[in-house]
């Protein structure tokens, strides 16, 4: 049985604004392994920023709320530590880029300060040198020239500058790894080259990682096991061989497969998912996909499914129509 | 031999900047069919949305011709671009943007057709606002709300029934789905697609990527640094690609399918600045192939095989 | 009944059932939970009311400007039919504040009119045309710019006489440098939109591009700083006529009263207390109400 380095058991975040309350997770299961990518796959609004803002407790103030749920890390509840023991834990033991890389560096600091910062931080009695080769080791590991740490971010592309970002989380060697759409800002080329440098990365360190993402493509490439969010819940999570050639499926995962146009297969039409994502700020009661789905009984209105183990393996669905498999 | 739509012939735009002249659409021709996509795709600062904005005159050209029906529209006056305007319209990116906030839907439709005066009174325009929300899949019941109360999908709707207000003859579309979510993409491609058929609109397709403009487009112009590279049939682009470029952007794209998991081909360094470009092929920096004579002028598109053009010296 | 008119009904029966949710409605939704805001534009209307109707329960000449020397220095509540007592001349203060607030006001008023709209000129065509025109017209107000108000009003009025009419035409011309600035970097955040582009793209004209796309999404931070501008205006007016230079004695104003105070200011401290009271209210009302505004129409601030 692998080594599970995150858990999260029965998540519940609420945001709270003006006119309304928003249920942005409604009970969310998911493991990562050491050493393993775990993928979450969704559209807007499905909840994939807000797990990982939850993981790392950084949902905005008076407006988030965990609701109801753990997060284990190592065995240790993250939900119930203090602050300050939390803020030892961000960018030494879990790191997370986001999406956009023009805004996430500050313009007013060199690239290098910004990655010495990090590792200043998590190493109080480190001295000037050491920190300076540290900088210089992460620059090259992401492929960008030492001597370029005395430049400025908008002296940078979009994908230097994202794989600073990637040196700056990485830089304190964290156990865990949370990206959000990483490379969706970035052209393809350099999103290739990006990802694979985050592959290189990941091999060479060990790091866990949870990789945020819409496209079903970079999650074949590079991911362990897939998590599909939908409406605040994960309705199937399993290995990227469960997700991708496996027998049984999550209407909604079918729905998004046959929603993308196919390079390597074409199609004459894509069969697009009737409907939208259900109203955040209303709980229904039975499943969230019920109105779009196909397939839907009476039943799926109703009552909440439960996640159903589909093999002897971690490929598990939330549907009512799911065939378990009896465990021996 | 029907004219095409839509050509155009050494078309250039040259921005002036501090630093030196910016070739942003350098000797690009391209031709179009009545009721064909031609898709063009490239990465960014490949010049692909100068292209569309230079070809209805929303930016002016610095030199070349742009044909409509056989007619360069570059010597149109002021008058003659009013009554053009009409034939030529643009679907934009970003659906929340391209909105007007302070309009609501059937103002943000009806606006072209005041604009143009092409209805006799206000009944017959909101008649055709109606008409057109019914062929853009918009509910009746949206005609007074506003863009930010709707979502991606139906914002970029009603950006597509603004562009067939005046039942124009050719759509520039410009990343139409880039913002919007994988299954509102599709319902949106779906539309596209059907209005295609249904009332041959041409289109120029703008976009980065691949799959996208594979399953729409006819036929593919490929675009870098300003220049266009390839210029082939959609399937043929996708089978015998020629450019190494194109093999390098066709390889570079993850396919969600674990059969087809290959090693991507990593294509090295960034893309060279347009200002003040080099003689020669301005992909050479990046080729894998590239050699002396890559670097001397004279790069031509040029016919390889029937209907299948590429810009290499190597070719 | 004609194809035509039916047709009009058809569409209009369709039409009805949907209703337009005014723009003006969210605003004023969002605007009603700022209560310090309600509250700013509550003391603002109740103040405009009353200098308005001053003449339902005051004689202007008789209450204001006719001085009664033996009701001299009445403090606050001493004299029945004076509630804040009477000044060195025996006029009253109440009334004498309430009609020095209707000239403060109105010149409030007419000034934010004279540099809006001349600032909205200036500022918008700056930022359309961009490039030289730009350039030139923004340098001319970064001279005036760099003339303090106040001065500047002074310098104007100086050279042309202290009427009425002269001192909102200086004090408009003082604000509209900064007027100006705001306008044109409002209009020049829409310029850039793609909404201008789309309207460009089906052949609107540049004066309808203005009126009807730039101009009504350009109005919210415009609005703002015109109820700064009034504020302020009020404050200028009171200064000139304090130093003399705004309204002449015997016509009541807030800055000549306090002016006309200072040498009463150990005995009849009342004197100024009232006026400078008046001056407060009417800037405070404003500025909450434009803060309020501000917060009310930036689709950012949802939350």
């Amino acid at each position: 049985m692998a080594d599970k380095l995150l858990e999260v058991t029965d998540l519940h975040v609420m945001y709270r604004t003006d006119d309304d309350n928003v249920y942005a997770l409604n009970g969310v299961d998911i493991s990562v392994e050491k050493g393993k990518t775990l993928g979450l796959v969704g559209e807007t609004g499905a909840g994939k920023t807000t797990l990982a803002l939850s993981i790392l407790r950084l949902l905005p103030d008076r407006v988030g709320f965990v609701t109801q749920g753990n997060v284990k890390m190592n065995g240790v509840e993250l939900l119930k530590l203090s602050e300050p023991d939390m803020r030892l834990l961000r960018g030494n033991d879990i790191s997370m880029i986001f999406q956009d890389p023009m805004t996430s560096l500050n313009p007013i600091h060199t690239v290098g300060d910004q990655i010495a910062e990090v590792i200043a931080l998590h190493n109080e009695h480190a001295d000037r040198d050491s920190i300076e080769k540290k900088v210089d080791e992460m620059m090259e590991m992401v492929g960008i020239p030492a001597i370029r740490k005395s430049e400025y971010p908008h002296q940078f592309s979009g994908g230097m500058k994202q794989r600073i970002v990637i040196a700056i989380a990485l830089a304190c060697n964290p156990k865990l790894l949370l990206a959000d759409e990483p490379t969706t800002a970035l052209d393809v080329t350099i999103q290739a080259q990006v990802l694979e440098m985050m592959e290189q990365l990941k091999q060479k360190l060990g790091t866990s990682m949870i990789l945020i993402t819409h496209d079903l493509g970079i999650v074949a490439q590079i991911c362990d096991q897939v998590g599909i969010m939908y409406a605040g819940e994960v309705v199937e999570i399993g290995t990227v061989e469960d997700i991708f050639e496996g027998t049984q499926h999550h209407p909604y995962t079918v729905g998004l497969f046959g929603a993308i146009p196919n390079m390597a297969e074409g199609s004459p039409r894509l069969h697009p998912i009737d409907g939208l994502m259900p109203d955040p700020s209303i709980v229904l009661p039975g499943c969230p996909f019920a109105e779009r789905c196909p397939h839907r009984l009476d039943k799926c209105q109703k009552e909440r499914p439960q996640a159903v183990p589909v093999n002897s393996g971690m490929h598990r669905i939330k549907c009512w129509l799911a065939k378990a498999v009896r465990e021996e | 031999m029907t004219t095409p739509l839509i050509q155009t012939k050494g078309l250039k735009k040259y921005f002036g900047t501090p630093h030196g002249l910016l070739h942003a659409v350098d000797d690009v021709n391209i031709s179009i069919e009545a009721g064909q996509t031609l898709g063009v795709v490239g990465e960014s600062g490949c010049g692909k949305s100068t292209l569309g904005r230079v070809i209805l005159r929303l930016v002016e050209a610095t030199s070349g011709e742009v044909l409509f029906n056989g007619e360069n529209i570059l010597n149109y006056t002021p008058q003659q671009m009013k009554d053009m305007r009409k034939q030529m319209q643009i679907v934009f990116q970003d659906p929340f943007a391209s909105l007007n906030p302070r309009m609501t839907v059937s103002e943000l439709i009806a606006e072209p057709m005041k604009v143009c005066g092409v209805c006799k009174n206000n009944n017959e325009m909101m008649e055709r606002v109606f008409e057109l929300m019914d062929t853009v899949g918009l509910a009746e019941r949206f005609v007074n709300t506003y863009p930010h109360e709707m979502d991606g999908g139906r914002r970029q709707r009603i950006g597509i029934a603004r562009a067939l207000a005046l039942d124009p003859k050719f759509i520039v579309c410009d990343e139409p789905v880039s913002a919007l979510d994988v299954s509102i993409q599709a319902q949106i491609l779906n539309l596209l697609m059907d209005l295609q058929d249904s009332r041959g609109y041409t289109y120029m397709f703008i976009t980065h990527d691949m799959s996208v403009v594979k399953h729409i487009s006819d036929q593919i112009a490929v675009m870098y640094l300003g220049q266009c590279v390839e210029l082939a049939p959609t399937k043929t682009l996708f089978s015998s690609p020629l450019h190494p470029y194109t093999h390098g952007l066709l390889n570079a794209i993850p396919i969600p399918s674990l059969k087809h998991r290959k090693t991507l081909h990593i294509m090295k360094g960034e893309v060279v600045s347009p200002i003040n470009p080099k003689p020669g092929c301005r992909f050479a920096a990046r080729c894998p192939e590239a050699a002396e004579e890559c670097r001397r002028p004279g790069l031509q598109l040029r016919e390889v095989e029937p209907g299948h053009f590429v810009a290499c010296f190597k070719r | 009944m004609t194809a035509e008119n039916a047709q009009k009904i058809s569409v209009e029966n369709r039409l009805r059932q949907y209703k337009k949710k005014s723009q003006m409605r969210t605003i004023w939704n969002r605007l009603k939970k700022n209560r310090l805001a309600i509250f700013g534009l509550a003391l603002f209307l109740v103040m405009l009311a009353v200098v308005s109707t001053a003449d339902i329960y005051y004689n202007y000449e008789q209450d204001a400007i006719a001085q009664h020397l033996s009701l001299r220095f009445k403090g606050p509540g001493q004299t029945a039919g004076h509630p804040l007592g009477t000044d060195q001349y025996g006029r009253d203060v109440l009334a004498r504040v309430i009609y020095g607030g209707r000239i403060s006001m109105f010149v409030g008023l007419a000034t934010i009119c004279v540099s809006l709209s001349l600032g909205s000129l200036i500022g918008a065509t700056a930022a359309y045309y961009g490039g030289k025109v730009d350039n030139i017209l923004m340098r001319i107000m970064d001279v005036f710019l760099a003339i303090p108000n106040i001065l500047m009003a002074i310098t104007l009025v100086a050279a042309f006489g202290t009427s009425l009419l002269n001192l909102i035409l200086a004090m408009g011309l003082a604000g509209t440098p900064k007027m100006s600035r705001i306008v044109r970097s409002s209009v020049l955040s829409i310029i850039g939109t793609d909404y201008i582009e789309a309207a460009r793209a089906y052949g609107t004209s540049d004066m309808r591009i203005i009126f009807r796309h730039i101009l009504p999404n350009a109005m919210g931070p415009i609005l703002v700083q015109a109820t700064q501008t009034v504020a302020r205006s009020v404050i200028t007016v009171s200064s000139l006529s304090f130093i003399g230079l705004g309204i002449s004695e015997p016509t009541p104003e807030w800055g000549a009263m306090l002016s006309a105070a200072k040498s009463q200011l150990r005995y009849h401290p009342y004197l100024a207390i009232s006026p400078g009271i008046a001056i407060v209210m009417v800037v405070v009302s404003l500025t909450l109400l434009g803060d309020g505004l501000r917060d009310a129409m930036d689709p950012r601030l949802k939350n």
